[in-house]
């Protein structure tokens, strides 16, 4: 007891070689979801040990792709937790209407599905055409999903069901066409997206925003660089801007906790003060 | 017995859980030694209904898991539907919206893979009534660390496959009814071994 394992010290000394050669930091992430990660990302690459994958990572760099993708993995649902998108509808919105022009973070946008279901919400409220949308994910390959919009036609039902539970006021099926098993979601739905390569844990602020919705993502954080994000939400958000997290993050444990208020505390939908 | 002293107990349960663990917890005292973590495979609503139902039937604090919160002895500690709860080395809890296994979110194998990397042979596991095969490579975890597995007599059980499949992947494993498991948890952790 008390002593790390060898797979354990393996693990460490992986994700040191990940950062110090490709600067991609997951140093400070909870470490057993990231062991999980690795374990399943080892055997399907077939490595042998930690070493052995640490090594091939560090002599060709064709494997950092095929690692991001089991370290960042993260398939969410269009309108996941409608409960969420019906408050930001409910009761953000109606605020974000008395701004003459809105810049919105979808931080950790990973393959797309939380910022389509942003862009149609707004669209719908009537907010899109005033609204410019930052898409950041640290993985290339998630922003090229998120940028092609393309899903598993067998999603759809459930995207279509949360979608109406978020008090949606149209049909999903009015922004994607449905093709040889995928929908294909409409172009104009990213005409005022940009979309960017931001890791939370080592860049910094690049714009003032009005609303940055974040949903778990750091929960994979420690809490120093949750402390670190939250810190960078704070500073990226105009006053009274909002900020809104997972079902089960909070910053109520954070550094930053004084900094925000709850503005729909039971869907951590946060306020940054205004002094 | 195992040599080590236990320092947690980990439970997965699915089919039939609600009736199981309302046998099993209401027999843990109040002065309860030791963290309790439970997996019960809940439809990914928004709530956790276990944990009003457990608060009224148990002597134990009884709560939903909070991410990155210090596990606390004599506590039951629900994971929260639609998200795996695992177990930090820091013995501490962290929650994550990884994709299911098995179909399961939470997932019993997250729970005690983490909690057996965590505590090694300090950590007792029980797989109770389910209808899938969820908590059986968990459990194997345990073993392999030194745990000790305890399984729901499959004859007993509201949905036997669980518990089966994971008797059938751990050796050591042992079977009994409810009532020996419960009385097996109060040896472990009842007052004064703490």
């Amino acid at each position: 007891m008390g002593s790390e394992s060898t797979e354990d010290i393996e693990i460490q000394l992986l994700l040191e070689a990940l950062y110090q050669r490709y600067h991609y930091d997951f140093r400070n992430y909870a470490r057993a979801s990231i062991k999980r990660r690795l374990k399943q990302a080892r055997q399907q690459l077939g490595f042998r040990s930690f070493s052995a994958l640490q090594d091939s990572l560090l002599h060709d760099a064709d494997m950092l792709p095929r690692l991001l993708d089991y370290l960042t993995v993260q398939v969410s649902e269009m309108f996941r937790d409608p409960s969420y998108y019906r408050a930001i509808r409910e009761k953000v919105a109606p605020i974000l209407h008395t701004y003459p022009s809105l810049k919105v973070w979808i931080a950790g946008c990973s393959s797309g599905e939380e910022l389509y279901s942003m862009v149609i919400l707004f669209r719908e409220e009537g907010l899109e055409r005033r609204t410019l949308f930052y898409a950041t994910d640290i993985n290339p390959q998630a922003l090229e999903a998120a940028a092609s919009g393309v899903y598993a036609l067998d999603r759809i039902k459930t995207f279509t069901e949360n979608h109406q539970k978020s008090g949606g006021k149209s049909s999903l099926s009015d922004y994607y066409t449905a093709a040889y098993g995928r929908a294909v979601f409409d172009k104009s739905l990213r005409s005022r997206v940009v979309f960017s390569d931001h890791s939370l844990v080592t860049d910094s602020v690049f714009g003032e925003m009005q609303l940055i919705s974040c949903r778990n993502v750091m929960i994979y954080f420690d809490k120093a660089i949750q402390d670190r994000a939250i810190g960078l939400f704070r500073d990226s958000l105009v006053r009274n801007g909002f900020l809104g997290l997972g079902s089960k993050e909070s910053i109520r444990f954070s550094s930053e906790a004084d900094s925000f208020t709850d503005f729909v505390r039971e869907e951590k939908i946060y306020q940054r003060r205004g002094t | 017995m195992t040599g080590t002293p236990i320092e947690a107990i980990v439970i997965g349960a699915s089919a039939g859980a609600v009736q199981a663990l309302s046998h099993l917890l209401p027999m843990l005292p109040a002065d309860y030694a030791l963290p309790v973590l439970v997996v019960v495979h809940v439809p990914a609503d928004r709530t956790n209904a276990l944990v009003p139902l457990f608060q009224a039937k148990s002597r134990l604090v009884v709560k939903e898991a909070e991410d990155k919160e210090p596990i606390q002895p004599g506590t039951v500690y629900f994971a929260p539907s639609d998200y795996h709860l695992l177990v930090e080395a820091d013995r501490t809890v962290s929650l994550s919206s990884d994709l299911p296994v098995l179909h399961a979110r939470p997932a019993i194998d997250v729970l005690f893979e983490s909690a057996a990397d965590a505590y090694g042979p300090a950590l007792a596991g029980v797989v109770l009534t389910g209808a899938n095969e969820d908590g059986a490579e968990g459990l194997r975890a345990i073993e392999a660390a030194g745990g000790l597995a305890l399984v729901q007599a499959a004859a007993e059980a509201y949905a036997p496959a669980m518990p089966a499949a994971a008797l059938a992947r751990c050796v050591g494993a042992r079977a009994m009814p409810l009532a020996a498991i419960g009385e097996c948890l109060l040896k472990l952790g009842g007052r004064g071994t703490g």
